[in-house]
C-alpha cells in the first residue's frame, strides 16, 4: 500500500537520540523519579540530618 | 488536528523549528539565568538573606536560655500576664520563643544595631511574620535558627504567628519595640 | 475482547470500560468540587472581615477539608479520568487492566470519604499540610493514603496502557503531543505519590502510637515532595489540556512538536524540583539546596512554561491566520470563538495562569523574596492563579468538550455555559490578585481573625488590608458563583440534556454502559500519523509565522521583569537579615 511505504520510507532516517528518550515513557519515568529523589529529597534529607546539635 | 494525532513526521525532532520559537526560548533563556544568579548575587550584596545557622534544641534547654536572657536583661512587664520585656545589650543575643499561642518574651531593640536573633518553637510549628514591615520565618520546634537582624526603623512591631497552630493561632501575638 | 465504539461526532473511538472509568473519575471529581466550591463559600464568607461567617473552630475545620478536597481530591480524580482519554481514546487502544483502574478508583472514593469523615468528625483540623506534631485522627491519613495508592494504581493502569497501544501498533509514528503530556503528568504523579506514601505511612503508624516521634523538619521536606509536586501534575496535565483544545476547536498542530516536546522534558527533569519553595525560610537548610531546587536548577521548568505559554496560542494564531484572519496582530484573537466555553475556558486558564500565576509563583519561590511573602495570604492568591484558574478552568473547558462525546447529551443552559468562564474567571482573578495584595500588607494565611479581637496587645493591619480582603471576598462570591453554575450546567445536561443518540438513558451518565448495541467487537483502525503540512505562503511576519502571540509574549515578559523587581526593591527595604 501507498501509505506502507511512505513509512517505510520515513522509517530509514536515523531516529535521533533525543527523539528516541522522548519516546520511552519507562526511560523518562525513570529520570523523573530519580532527579527529585536525588537533588531534592536525598540532599535536603541529608541537609536536615546533618543540622548540629545547639553548642550549649 | 494534530495535538492528539501523532507527528506528520516519523522523525519528528529534525524537523527544523521556526525563527520566533528560537528567538523566544533565547530571550527566556536568559530571563530564566538572570532570575537564578540574582540570589547568589544578593547573598554577597544584599542586606536581607536567610541565615543558614540552625541547630537542634530540645524544649528544656532553649526555654532555660530563654529564662537566663530574662534574668539578666528584663526591663519592665506588660499586660495582665506580666510577660517579661528585654532589652538585650547591643550585639547581643536574643532568645525568641513561640509557644502556643504566644511569643515570649517581648523584646525592646535599638535602631540600627544588630542582634543575634534565635528562634525556636517548644509545641507546634509557628509562622514568624514581623508587621508591619512583613519579615515571615519558618518557626519549627526542635529547631533553632539563628539570624543576624538589623533594625532599621524605630517604632513599635508586632508579631503575627501566621502558621496554622491550632484554635488560638489568630490570637498569638507578640511585641518588639524599636527605639532610637 | 475489548469493545469499542465510535463518536459519530468526533470520531473518536471509545474503549467501553476505559469510557466507564473517565465517567466515573470524572463524576466523583465534580463531587468534590461541588464540597470543595461550597467549603469555600463558606471561608471566603469568613474572611471577608465585614461577614466573619463561621466561628474559629468551624472555619478551620471548614478550610481543612475545602484545601484536600480541591487541591488532591477533585484534581487528582479528574487527572485520572485524563489519563484514561488521553491513553486510551487517543490512542484507540484498550485500557491496560480494567479491574485494577476499577480497584484503584474505588480505593480513591474510600479514602476520600474516609479523609473527610475524619475532617468532619471535629478532631482533624489540621490543614492540609497536617505539619506533625500536631496531630489529626488516623483516619484522617489513612484515608490519604488509600486515595494515593488508588491514584498509584491509575497512573500504572495508564502507562500500562502505552506499552498495550504500543505491542498491539494502535497508532503509527510516535503517540501523539496530548498524550505525551499525560505521560509527563503520569510520571510527575508516580513521584508524587510515592513521597506522600513515604511520610504519610510513618505519620500513621505515628498517630496510632505505634512510631514514638516524626521530626518536624525532615516532615516539611518529603511532604512537600507530595504538597507542590501533586500541583505540577496539573501543570503538566493541563497544558496538555490546552493542545487538546487548540486542536480540537481550531485544528491547530503544534508549531514545532520538537520544542514541545522538548519543554516537556525539561518538566520532567526539574519541575518536581520546586517543592523547595516552601522550605525557603526553614531554619538550619544551606541556601546552596534552597537556591538549586527553588530555581529548578536554574529555572529551567519555568523555561518550560514560557515556551509552552508561546506554543500554545502561537498553535492557535497559525491556524487562525491560515483561515485568513491575518490582519493586523490580532484579527486572529478578536475573531475567535468568544463565546464557545471550550475556548473562552481555556483561553482563561492559559492567559490567568501565565500573568497571575506563573509570574507570582517564580517571584514568591526566589529564595530572598520568600521572606516577604511566605505564609501570608499572597500564598492562597497565587495557588488559586495556578490550580483553579489553571488547572480547574482548563478541567471545565474539557468538561465542556466532552459532556457531548462521552455522555452522548446536549449541554443545557448554553446561554449561561457560554457566561460560565467569564464569571468564573472574573470572581477568581479577583480572589487571586486581591489576596496577593493583602499579603504584600502581611495579611496571614490559614487565620480567623485578622482583627485579633480580645488580645490586649492589639494589632492593626491598615485599612487597605481589610478593603483588600473585602474585595476579595466579593470575588469569592462571584467565583462561587460561577462555580455552581458549572455544576448546574454539567450535572444537568446529564440528566435533563437532550439524548444524542437513542441508546443513552439517565443511567448511562453516571457510568452504566450504553446498551451494547452501540458497541462492536471490531478492533478500531490504526490511528494514522497526521497528514503532513502542505508548504503553504507563509502568514505570519519577517519569519514570524505568529505574531500576535510573540506580542504577548513580550508583554508577559515585561511584567514578569516589573514585578520581579519590585519584588526585589520591596525586599531592601525592611530590616537587615543576615
Amino acid at each position: 500500500m501507498a501509505d506502507d511505504n511512505n513509512t517505510d520510507e520515513r522509517d530509514d532516517e536515523k531516529i535521533s537520540p533525543w527523539q528516541q528518550i522522548i519516546d520511552n515513557p519507562f526511560l523518562l519515568l525513570f529520570i523523573g523519579v530519580a532527579m527529585p529523589t536525588v537533588f531534592y529529597t536525598l540532599w535536603g534529607v541529608m541537609e536536615v540530618a546533618t543540622i548540629p546539635i545547639a553548642p550549649y | 488536528m494534530t495535538s492528539f494525532m501523532p507527528p506528520a513526521q516519523k522523525n519528528w525532532w529534525n524537523v527544523p523549528v521556526g525563527r520566533q520559537e528560537i528567538v523566544w526560548i533565547a530571550i527566556a533563556l536568559v530571563w530564566c539565568l538572570i532570575m537564578f544568579f540574582m540570589m547568589p548575587y544578593w547573598h554577597m550584596y544584599g542586606g536581607q538573606n536567610i541565615s543558614n545557622e540552625g541547630y537542634r534544641v530540645t524544649p528544656v534547654k532553649y526555654q532555660a536560655k530563654v529564662n537566663e536572657m530574662i534574668g539578666k536583661y528584663k526591663v519592665r512587664e506588660v499586660g495582665a500576664m506580666k510577660t517579661p520585656v528585654v532589652a538585650p545589650p547591643d550585639g547581643g543575643d536574643v532568645y525568641l520563643m513561640a509557644r502556643l499561642w504566644q511569643w515570649y518574651p517581648m523584646l525592646e531593640l535599638k535602631k540600627d544595631v544588630t542582634y543575634r536573633l534565635h528562634l525556636t518553637s517548644i509545641d507546634w510549628n509557628h509562622g514568624f511574620s514581623l508587621q508591619p514591615v512583613n519579615i515571615n520565618l519558618q518557626v519549627v520546634p526542635g529547631y533553632e535558627f539563628v539570624l543576624s537582624v538589623t533594625p532599621n526603623k524605630a517604632g513599635e512591631y508586632t508579631i503575627v504567628c501566621n502558621e496554622y497552630c491550632g484554635i488560638g493561632h489568630h490570637t498569638m501575638l507578640g511585641k518588639i519595640w524599636v527605639k532610637e | 475482547m475489548a469493545l469499542f465504539r465510535q463518536c459519530p461526532d468526533t470520531g473518536l473511538f471509545f474503549h467501553k470500560e476505559a469510557e466507564n472509568l473517565m465517567k466515573a473519575n470524572a463524576v466523583a471529581g465534580v463531587v468534590c468540587l461541588l464540597i470543595a466550591g461550597t467549603l469555600a463559600l463558606l471561608v471566603v464568607l469568613t474572611r471577608w472581615p465585614a461577614v466573619h461567617l463561621l466561628p474559629a473552630d468551624t472555619f478551620y475545620m471548614v478550610l481543612t477539608a475545602h484545601g484536600i478536597c480541591a487541591l488532591i481530591f477533585w484534581v487528582i480524580l479528574f487527572e485520572i479520568a485524563i489519563l484514561y482519554f488521553a491513553g486510551s481514546t487517543l490512542l484507540r487502544s484498550r485500557l491496560a487492566t480494567p479491574r485494577w483502574a476499577c480497584a484503584g478508583f474505588v480505593l480513591m472514593v474510600v479514602g476520600a470519604i474516609m479523609t473527610l469523615a475524619a475532617v468532619f468528625g471535629g478532631n482533624s483540623s489540621v490543614m492540609m499540610t497536617s505539619y506533625v506534631p500536631m496531630r489529626a485522627d488516623p483516619s484522617f491519613y489513612l484515608g490519604l493514603i488509600l486515595f494515593a495508592v488508588g491514584a498509584l494504581i491509575g497512573c500504572f493502569v495508564y502507562l500500562g496502557t502505552l506499552v498495550v497501544a504500543k505491542n498491539e501498533k494502535t497508532y503509527e509514528g510516535s503517540v501523539p503531543l496530548v498524550t505525551f503530556g499525560a505521560t509527563v503528568a503520569a510520571i510527575i504523579a508516580v513521584f508524587t505519590i510515592a513521597s506522600g506514601a513515604e511520610i504519610l505511612i510513618p505519620t500513621y503508624l505515628w498517630s496510632i502510637g505505634y512510631i514514638s516521634h516524626i521530626d518536624p523538619a525532615m516532615y516539611r521536606v518529603i511532604w512537600w515532595a507530595l504538597g507542590h509536586s501533586s500541583q505540577q501534575i496539573n501543570v503538566a496535565a493541563h497544558v496538555a489540556v490546552w493542545y487538546l483544545i487548540a486542536g480540537v476547536v481550531f485544528g491547530a498542530r503544534p508549531m514545532s512538536e520538537k520544542v514541545s516536546r522538548a519543554a516537556y522534558l525539561l518538566y520532567i527533569f526539574f519541575l518536581q524540583l520546586a517543592s523547595a519553595h516552601h522550605l525557603m525560610t526553614d531554619p538550619g537548610i544551606s541556601s546552596e539546596w534552597k537556591i538549586f531546587n527553588t530555581s529548578y536548577a536554574m529555572y529551567l521548568a519555568v523555561l518550560a512554561s514560557m515556551i509552552h505559554g508561546l506554543t500554545v496560542p502561537g498553535a492557535i494564531e497559525v491556524a487562525q491566520r491560515k483561515k485568513g484572519l491575518t490582519n493586523g496582530a490580532f484579527e486572529w484573537l478578536r475573531k475567535a470563538p468568544w463565546g464557545n466555553p471550550v475556548f473562552s475556558g481555556m483561553f482563561i486558564s492559559l492567559v490567568g495562569f501565565g500573568f497571575l500565576g506563573g509570574i507570582s509563583g517564580v517571584v514568591m519561590g526566589t529564595e530572598q523574596i520568600s521572606i516577604i511573602i511566605h505564609n501570608t495570604i499572597y500564598v492562597p492568591g497565587h495557588f488559586h492563579a495556578t490550580v483553579v484558574i489553571g488547572t480547574t478552568m482548563a478541567w471545565m473547558a474539557l468538561t465542556f468538550l466532552l459532556i457531548p462525546v462521552l455522555f452522548r447529551r446536549k449541554m443545557i443552559l448554553p446561554q449561561f455555559a457560554k457566561l460560565q468562564p467569564y464569571i468564573f474567571g472574573l470572581g477568581m482573578s479577583m480572589v487571586a490578585v486581591f489576596h496577593m495584595a493583602a499579603g504584600t500588607l502581611g495579611v496571614a494565611r490559614r487565620h480567623w481573625d485578622m482583627g485579633f479581637a480580645g488580645n490586649p496587645l492589639g494589632f492593626e493591619y491598615p485599612a487597605t488590608a481589610y478593603l483588600l480582603m473585602g474585595i476579595a471576598g466579593i470575588g469569592g462570591v462571584i467565583a462561587v458563583t460561577g462555580g455552581a453554575l458549572f455544576v448546574i450546567i454539567t450535572v444537568g445536561s446529564l440528566i435533563f440534556g437532550e439524548k444524542l443518540q437513542p441508546e443513552a438513558g439517565l443511567l448511562q451518565s453516571f457510568g452504566v454502559p450504553l446498551a451494547d448495541s452501540a458497541y462492536s467487537d471490531e478492533k478500531p483502525a490504526r490511528l494514522p500519523m497526521a497528514p503532513a503540512e502542505a508548504v503553504e505562503a507563509d502568514h505570519g511576519e519577517a519569519g514570524f509565522e505568529a505574531p500576535g502571540t510573540f506580542i504577548l509574549a513580550m508583554v508577559l515578559l515585561v511584567s514578569f521583569v516589573i514585578y520581579y523587581f519590585i519584588n526585589w526593591k520591596y525586599l531592601s527595604e525592611v530590616w537587615g537579615l543576615a
